[in-house]
């Protein structure tokens, strides 16, 4: 058989085996597991006393971030959780507190990337981090769309920091820090579907409240922490994403190439055959296809 | 002392029967719900309260003094409006106070030993002012007997022991430096016993008060913490429940006495106010049946007069750490700004090495095109 | 007359007063390197929660494997399509890519954060995350640096067969060789497989951000990044072929390494194609700033142009050839840092450069390698030749 052919003829079988695997795992969005608990945080609620910023901070014992007061700007290795105001440069009086955290995605980027399960989803849907088997390779934060997870920078033994919905709050029976000390119920704990119920309530009760959206319901490919605003998302710091899952944009070559092994294992075998049989041509000489003679050993 | 009830009236009668004392029912009630509140009883409790103090048998008090300046007594005999003096004179039977009494003498200290004899294992010995313990504790005597001999005697057949004052509690200014006498609290002198603390200089009354009525209407004691103090008033620090503490979050200091920050109220942490490592109820209780009567109020940074480790020991404006802050009263913005990474220094060598391997790679190409060509052998099979 | 002699050791001093510089310069890295693994990343590095990945994934790890990409664009021209004739280069590719790969192995030990947990990640087959590129991008280069050893140790090791000046040897190449020759084709297999897995996956890690260029992001980031891989090995063969030969007087096969540049012309020609016509497709073009705009353009400008160069009968010429490979190289080094750095946009006024500790990390790994490589060929049989110097 000539080689172009037998060549031709390995990656075609490759192809079809590959395309006939590669279907059903690989998602643009996946629904949520039956026992999804999340967050819905109501801007229009809120009233900027951070009380769970500080609830954040005593429940997971966080260091503040200054000796006088506690001045927690952005999420970083030390804040999980933080309230940040939106005014509107040209009117004042049109403004919004906005509270950032982990948004527990459907189907989270950085679940997605993680090489060993560090970064991995637990009951209820919760994203967590696993320091037994992190190396620190950094690709979750590289993969977050909301840019969530946190290095700790200037520790010799560095951990990924972020919201982890108080899972050990949340197997005590509790809820987590945040939503307990909310005084105005500004955020609320409860399972997803009953959350989305919820502030689609709250929408149609007020139209010309609310932004006609709830947040995270599509938002890669949908989210466990939901978000109602009286002013346009984006002005608050949420990235406008669409529908399609993070994972989806590499898992779709991954699983198109990879899925099963099939596609490697079937070009291993036809690259191994052609060396073999290229070889074999040029054996007797030494070491494969050359006509050197040994002319002194060193 | 009044005489016995061996019935259980209403808290009707009861009242009438105080009122037949002379007290005042509304004042008394007043006083009560006071005191309840204050431990942290809920007001359906009140009635019971008062019944109790109304009826039952008055539990017999031993008030010791040792090195004190009887501070706390006058506080407690100060306040008019209402006059818990009397209230507490009449819900107690006070069987031993030096400043009140009328004896001396072998009189009184007959009276001591009776008290402590007859009610032995129930009585309450409240003890005001620090116990010298250098040299045997010779620096406090009282009918021969030293402070330690008496105060190891009469507590050690209490049936409650509260330690009124910062003196008593842990030894206040009689133990500031250089403490020449050995000055110590009770809870130091009476190791092993539970002693409920009532750090202050002075006290707040209504902490006793509270204490004392839960102790004689249900004869328990109110929730201590690790240094005996009831957490119904020493479980915050003033800092957290400071009027004040807007001013504090907002960043807004008075700097200097009488200075414009000053005269508006501003925050008295940077003028040394111990606020954020003293525990006490100062802000919320006041002092002088007078609102607005306590250190901070008045203008004057919180000494911290019931902590052990700051009370006559810290310089009265030396700043504490906080130790829990809490966020400003500031926001942060939706995008957060970062100072820039970019070193000249870093910038400068990446361009060198850059700059040096395109330069040797351009010297070796050009040196390398005056070679003369060689041309490619004929394509093989 | 031949000119394919055969691979012999370069001989002479090691410890020439450039040798002793360079062990300076990774003496010096090293002790930089045990500041950062005592102090964390954060002192040393310029690397943030805004930029989590610096110089020492983008240059050491994606950019130093492709450099390093040398033995296996080699081996698929040799071993696949049979172009023996290429076979006299070998050697020195596998080297470089053998040591390549090292360094990289070695600089994601410097960049990770938790190193000591390394270990688990090709025993914890249960936790492997199948979704993973970039664990699949560690398996395969820590896979590809042990058969890239193997490719290498192979042939060396049986030039020393019946060796009487290196007894020990000629006695570890009795016990190993036969074995190791027997497995070799099978190596050489899994040398084409490996890469060609990676390389491309090294283009799919940045498929997950949502924070890269649309001038940069795209389906095709996989192809891409394995095409302008295999330019970048042939033309790093160009280079090191070119380097190694002249600066220890071995004869150079000019003619050799001109037919190797239509080769790498043709694939270069190739990457442009689609380069640019997938980003005219997406219409990335239309909202670009005028400085993406540019730096797109010089990059398509540096693959193009020395393509045109090594296609043309200049090619020929030992000064263009050189020029040419190592303007595809440089190409292909800037496409790797505006994927990963330049053209990924944090936001939120995020910098980064990197620090000078960071720099003298990475010249350290880089003196590292090359001091290796000429201890190498120096001492083994690895360069072919005939030697214009008495050999010592």
């Amino acid at each position: 058989m000539e080689r172009r052919e037998f060549l031709k003829g390995l990656l075609g079988t490759g192809a079809v085996a590959t395309a006939t695997t590669a279907e059903a795992s690989v998602q643009r969005h996946r629904e949520p597991a039956a026992d999804a608990i999340g967050m819905l945080y109501d801007a229009t609620l809120c009233i900027g006393c951070k009380a769970c910023v500080v609830a954040c901070r005593e429940v997971n014992h966080l260091e503040p971030e200054g000796t006088l007061h506690d001045r927690q700007t952005e999420l970083n290795c030390n804040t999980k959780n933080v309230i940040k105001l939106y005014k509107d440069e040209a009117d004042p009086s049109v403004f919004s507190f906005m509270k950032q955290q982990c948004m527990h995605c459907i189907d989270p980027g950085c679940v997605s990337a993680c090489m060993i399960g560090a970064m991995h989803k637990e009951k209820g849907g919760l994203v967590a981090w696993d320091g037994d088997l992190c190396v620190g390779c950094r690709y979750c934060q590289v993969a977050c769309p909301f840019q969530v997870p946190k290095f700790e920078w200037f520790q010799a033994s560095p951990k990924i920091v972020k919201c982890e919905l108080c899972k050990e709050r949340l197997a005590d029976g509790k809820q987590p820090g945040c939503t307990e000390v909310c005084p105005r119920k500004a955020v609320i704990f409860g399972k997803l579907d009953e959350l989305k119920t919820e502030a689609h309530r709250r929408i149609a009760e007020q139209p010309n409240l609310y932004q006609p959206k709830v947040y995270g319901e599509e938002e890669a490919g949908g989210t466990q922490v939901l978000y109602l605003s009286h002013v346009p998302f984006e002005k608050l710091g949420l990235p406008t994403l669409d529908g399609t899952s993070i994972p989806y944009r590499s898992e779709s070559v991954q699983h198109g190439v990879y899925q099963g092994m099939v596609t490697p294992v079937v070009l291993y075998a036809g690259l191994a055959a052609v060396v073999v049989k290229n070889w074999r041509k040029g054996e007797g000489e030494g070491e494969g296809p050359s006509d050197e003679k040994k002319e002194h050993t060193p | 002392m009044a005489s016995t009830s061996s019935f259980d009236p209403s808290p009707i009668e009861a009242l009438q029967a105080l009122e037949q004392r002379g007290l005042d029912r509304r004042a008394f009630m007043k006083v009560v719900s006071a005191a309840a509140a204050a431990v942290g009883l809920p007001a359906s409790l009140v009635p019971q309260m008062a019944q109790a103090a109304a009826v039952k048998k008055r539990p017999s008090v031993v008030w010791l003094h040792f090195q004190e300046c009887t501070g706390c007594t006058e506080s407690l005999l100060r306040p008019a409006n209402p006059d818990i003096a009397n209230v507490i004179l009449d819900v107690i039977s006070l069987d031993y106070h030096e400043t009140l009494f009328a004896a001396a003498g072998y009189q009184i200290e007959k009276a001591l030993k009776t008290a402590v004899e007859e009610n032995a294992g129930k009585f309450v010995c409240i003890i005001e002012g620090a116990i010298p313990t250098k040299d045997n504790g010779i620096y406090c005597k009282i009918g021969g007997k030293t402070a330690v001999e008496i105060v190891n005697e009469v507590a050690g057949k209490a049936g409650a022991i509260i330690a009124l004052g910062s003196c008593a509690s842990f030894g206040g200014i009689p133990a500031a430096s250089p403490d020449p006498t050995g000055a110590k609290g009770a809870p130091a002198v009476l190791a092993g016993k539970t002693v409920v603390t009532l750090p202050g200089c002075p006290t707040n009354p209504y902490n006793l008060l509270g204490v004392v009525l839960q102790f004689i209407a249900f004869g328990t004691l109110p929730a201590l913490d690790s240094k005996g103090r009831p957490l119904f008033a020493y479980g915050r620090v003033i800092h957290e429940d400071c009027p004040r503490r807007p001013h504090f979050d907002a960043g807004r200091f008075a700097l200097a006495f009488g200075d414009e920050g000053h005269r508006k109220g501003y925050c008295l942490y940077k003028l040394g106010c111990k606020g954020p490592s003293t525990h006490a109820n100062c802000s919320l209780l006041h002092f002088g049946d007078v609102a607005g009567a306590w250190p901070i109020g008045i203008g004057h940074p919180c000494v911290g007069c019931t902590e052990q480790a700051i009370a006559f020991r810290v310089p009265l404006h030396d700043t504490v750490g906080i130790d829990r802050p809490t966020p400003p009263d500031q926001y942060p913005p939706i995008a957060t700004d970062h100072e820039s990474r970019v070193s000249p220094l870093a910038t400068g060598i990446a361009g060198v090495a850059v700059g040096a391997v395109i330069g040797a790679v351009a010297i070796g190409a050009s040196r390398l095109s005056k070679e003369p060509l060689k041309d490619e052998p004929k394509k093989e099979g | 007359m031949s000119a394919h002699a055969q691979p012999s050791p370069v001989g002479g001093k090691l410890l020439t007063p450039g040798y002793l510089l360079l062990l300076a310069v990774a003496a010096v890295g090293a002790g930089f390197s045990l500041w950062r693994f005592t102090k964390g990343l954060g002192p040393t590095t310029s690397m943030s929660d805004g930029y989590p990945w610096g110089i020492w994934i983008a240059f050491d790890v994606v950019t130093g494997t492709a450099l390093g990409a040398g033995g296996y664009a080699l081996a698929i021209l040799v071993y696949v399509l049979n172009q023996g004739r290429y076979h006299p280069l070998i050697r020195g590719a596998l080297v470089t890519t053998a040591l390549g790969y090292t360094i990289a192995s070695l600089s994601i030990v410097l960049d990770v954060g938790r190193w000591w947990q390394l270990w688990k990640l090709p025993f914890f087959v249960s936790h492997w995350n199948g979704n993973s590129a970039l664990l699949e991008v560690a398996l395969c280069v820590m896979s590809y640096t042990a058969v890239a050893w193997l490719e290498i140790a192979t042939p060396v090791l049986g030039d020393y067969k019946g060796s009487k000046r290196n007894p020990k040897l000629a006695a570890l190449a009795e016990k190993l060789h036969p074995a190791l020759k027997k497995a070799l084709p099978f190596v050489i297999a899994l040398g084409v497989l490996l890469p060609t897995m990676h390389q491309s996956s090294l283009g799919t890690l940045m498929m997950l951000t949502a924070r890269l260029h649309p001038l940069w992001h795209s389906q095709l980031l996989p192809l891409l990044f394995l095409i302008s891989c295999i330019g970048m090995g042939y033309g790093g063969i160009i280079l090191e072929s070119t380097l190694s030969h002249r600066a220890f007087r071995r004869s150079v096969d000019s003619p050799l390494l001109s037919r190797l540049s239509k080769v790498v012309a043709g694939v270069m020609l190739g990457y442009v194609v689609l380069r640019l016509g997938d980003v005219v497709t997406r219409g990335a073009l239309a909202n670009a700033s005028p400085g993406y705009v540019f730096l797109f353009g010089v990059e398509l400008f540096l693959f193009a142009v020395p393509a045109f160069f090594l296609w043309s009968d200049l090619r020929k010429n030992a000064g263009v050839q050189f020029g040419a490979a190592f303007a595809l190289v440089i190409a292909g080094a800037l496409y790797r840092f505006d994927t990963y750095l330049v053209a990924y946009e944090p936001g939120n006024n995020w910098s980064y450069f990197p620090s000078v500790p960071e720099l003298i990390m990475t010249f350290g790994l880089v003196a590292t390698e090359l001091a290796v490589y000429i201890f190498l060929i120096k001492r083994f049989p690895i360069l072919g030749g005939r030697s214009s110097e008495p050999v010592t």
